[in-house]
């Protein structure tokens, strides 16, 4: 069974009197420990798709299963309980709490899966172990580098455990040495067995995943694993006005 | 319930992080509830007070004067004439629903005891005199009407004559004090009152028989004039009925034409009573206003704050729901932080109003009552003022979009 099966998703915002689609017909099946770069154009619907998939937005149209479950069906409180237990985001801007230790930043998704405070701690410190940062787990965001700073959303990221993490230009405000270590912590991720998808718009950063999909203007223009081989054929939908 | 105490948690921190502007924020409701707890509390101490001071005075006691009120309160007596009598009282006992009647004159002289003096009101009083206006006995026994009718060199005495005749400790019954030279025997000592209405000390006083000081301490322009009578009424709701008939009794007695003026004046303790109710009852309404203009104002303020709150931390309410938080969530972090808000105001409030109103009874002397029920209640109110104007900024935080909070700059 596939982690990830989409079909024909359509996202369209209306904007007054205009519709924009963000998303025109996307089809696309990822497995369990793959890892995935998405690339295309800005404005091309790459963030779009990210959102929809991690269950922070609904689909205009289409299907969407996670893991056999039909996500577009299911209501908000659900949604929640699926970002809080599957899914971990890392966002280009960090998207730490300010003025909140790193520890505390870490526990915040265990916080809302309402587990005992100690508990909390013990496995939001093993998450920070993992990236490499417990020693700076005192440390407000403002006191960590940028490079650190998205270290601590990636332990907040997998400190559930999740089947998937979605990285949003995760090295986007990153120097090239920051983005690298990044991409080392991801990769040995995936290597643990975490099902990565990331967003970029730099090929070396594309570089690190195994299967690199194209998106253009709503559609997927190319789905190729490392080696260049077409991973699917990509038929865009016909999208009736 | 974990949740919830790890969410307060985090609203304390929250709040603690912006510490001027949470305590400009509860300034409102801790003024409210401060100013509302001290009002209540020396509010509740004055009629408390004012309560004590009626009862002191007797229950159901119908005052008889010689002489009319004329308008503006000044008694003016008819030619000198005496206008009321011990047989005048006599009669009016035999008023339906009438319990007791009593009578006294009294006169301010100096009493001596050893090598002590001090200047006091003579009381010279009937024995029901002390029954109708409520003294009770601390020691010793009411004059006998053997007593009064031999006219006996006894005294009661009151508390400050005790305090400043006799050392403390010192047992006065059977003493001997003198007044205008003549020895009296301590009969008996009565029970402090403390002050009266007017503010005059009720205790400053010595009794003896109205016998005694007609015949041989004050003398009389006329055998059995009285300075002044007292009825005591079975039940208040007699008593409109029984000041009536007093009056048609007495004018009766002393032939007054219909064209002439009362030569007496009669006085209702209950209508004093009700003067001072009514000025509670507005008290009462006043503070209300009060109360609710500043829990409105502060409630503002808070539901204020909180939408700043609520816009600045857009992001954070973003981040919270991509974690997993469910709207529900988000509405109950804002909503604590209302009410953590509302209730440390309420609490700070609570504090202060509780020491002035100690202060007030300290510095100013003012009897004041701090009853738990009004801290509870404001206290509660306070809390509740939270959720009320809470609700909406909380409200407006749950609804946000998680992808438009987490764009937000
Ligand atoms: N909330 C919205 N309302 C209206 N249009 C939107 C909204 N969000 C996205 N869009 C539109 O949808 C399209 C795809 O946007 P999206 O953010 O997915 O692009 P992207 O591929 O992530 O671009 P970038 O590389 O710049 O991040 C864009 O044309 C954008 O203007
Ligand atoms: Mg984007």
């Amino acid at each position: 069974m596939s982690l990830i099966v989409c079909r024909d998703l359509v996202k369209t915002y209306r904007l007054g009197e205009m519709d924009v689609h963000a998303l025109l017909g996307v089809s696309l099946t990822i497995d369990t420990g793959e890892f995935v770069a998405v690339m295309g154009a800005s404005g091309s619907g790459k963030s779009t798709l990210m959102n929809i998939l991690g269950c922070l937005d609904v689909p205009t149209a289409g299907t969407y299963i996670l893991e056999g479950t039909d996500v577009s069906t299911l209501g908000e409180n659900r949604l929640a309980e699926i970002r809080n237990s599957k899914i971990g985001f890392v966002f280009q801007n960090f998207n730490l709490i300010p003025r909140t230790t790193a520890l505390e930043n870490v526990q915040l998704p265990l916080f809302y899966r309402g587990i005992p405070a100690h508990e909390q701690k013990a496995l939001a410190l093993r998450a920070l172990e993992r990236v490499g940062l417990a020693d700076r787990q005192r440390h407000h965001p403002a006191q960590l580098s940028g490079g650190q700073q998205q270290r601590v959303a990636i332990a907040r990221a997998l400190v559930t455990d999740p089947s998937i993490i979605l990285a949003d230009e995760p090295t986007g405000n990153l120097d090239s040495q920051a983005s690298r270590e990044i991409m080392e912590t991801l990769t040995q991720l995936n290597r643990e067995g975490i099902t990565i998808i990331l967003v970029t718009h730099e090929a070396e950063i594309a570089g690190y995943a195994r299967r690199a999909i194209t998106m253009k203007d709503g559609v997927i223009l190319s789905d190729r694993n490392a080696g260049g081989v077409a991973v699917a054929r990509v038929v865009p939908q016909e999208v009736r006005a | 319930m974990n949740f919830l105490l790890m969410t307060v948690v985090v609203a304390f921190r929250v709040l603690a992080r912006n510490r001027m502007r949470s305590a400009l924020t509860m300034l409102g409701i801790i003024i409210g509830v401060g100013a509302v707890i001290a009002m209540v509390s020396i509010g509740e101490g004055a009629k408390a007070a004012v309560q004590a001071q009626i009862a002191s005075f007797g229950t159901n006691v119908i005052t008889i004067l010689p002489g009319s009120m004329t308008l503006s309160g000044v008694r003016t007596g008819h030619g000198g004439a005496v206008t009321l009598t011990i047989a005048d009282m006599e009669e009016l006992k035999k008023i339906p629903g009438v319990t007791y009647a009593g009578w006294g004159r009294r006169d301010a002289m100096q009493v001596v005891h050893e090598n002590k003096n001090w200047f006091t009101t003579i009381n010279a009083v009937s024995p029901d005199y002390l029954v109708i206006r409520a003294w009770t006995a601390l020691n010793g026994e009411f004059f006998t009407q053997t007593e009064m009718d031999t006219a006996a060199k006894v005294v009661l005495l009151g508390n400050t004559i005790l305090k400043n005749l006799f050392e403390p400790g010192e047992d006065p019954m059977g003493a001997m004090i003198r007044i205008k030279n003549m020895p009296f025997k301590v009969v008996g000592t009565l029970e402090a009152k403390g002050y009266d209405t007017r503010g005059n000390d009720q205790d400053d006083v010595v009794f003896i028989p109205f016998t005694t000081a007609e015949r041989k301490i004050m003398g009389t322009k006329f055998m059995g004039s009285i300075g002044a009578g007292y009825l005591s009424a079975e039940s208040p709701e007699q008593m409109a009925q029984v000041v009536d008939e007093v009056q048609r009794v007495l004018r009766q007695r002393h032939k007054l034409r219909p064209d002439q003026d009362d030569d007496f004046t009669v006085r209702n303790q209950i209508d004093i009573a009700k003067v001072q109710e009514g000025t509670s009852e507005s008290m009462k309404l006043m503070l209300l206003a009060v109360a609710s203009i500043s829990l409105l104002v502060g409630g503002i303020g808070i539901m204020n704050i909180l939408l700043v709150s609520v816009t600045e931390r857009t992001r954070e309410i973003g981040i919270r729901m991509a974690v997993g938080a469910k709207r529900r969530h988000i509405l109950l972090q804002f909503l604590v932080e209302a009410v953590v808000l509302s209730a440390m105001g309420g609490l700070i409030g609570v504090g202060l109003g509780v020491a002035g109103a100690q202060a007030a009874s300290n510095i100013a002397g003012w009897p004041t009552i701090i009853s738990a029920d009004i801290l509870l209640i404001a206290f509660g109110f306070s809390a509740l003022v939270g959720i009320f104007f809470g609700l909406y900024p909380a409200n407006k935080a749950s609804q946000l979009n998680p992808i438009e909070a987490l764009r937000y700059e």
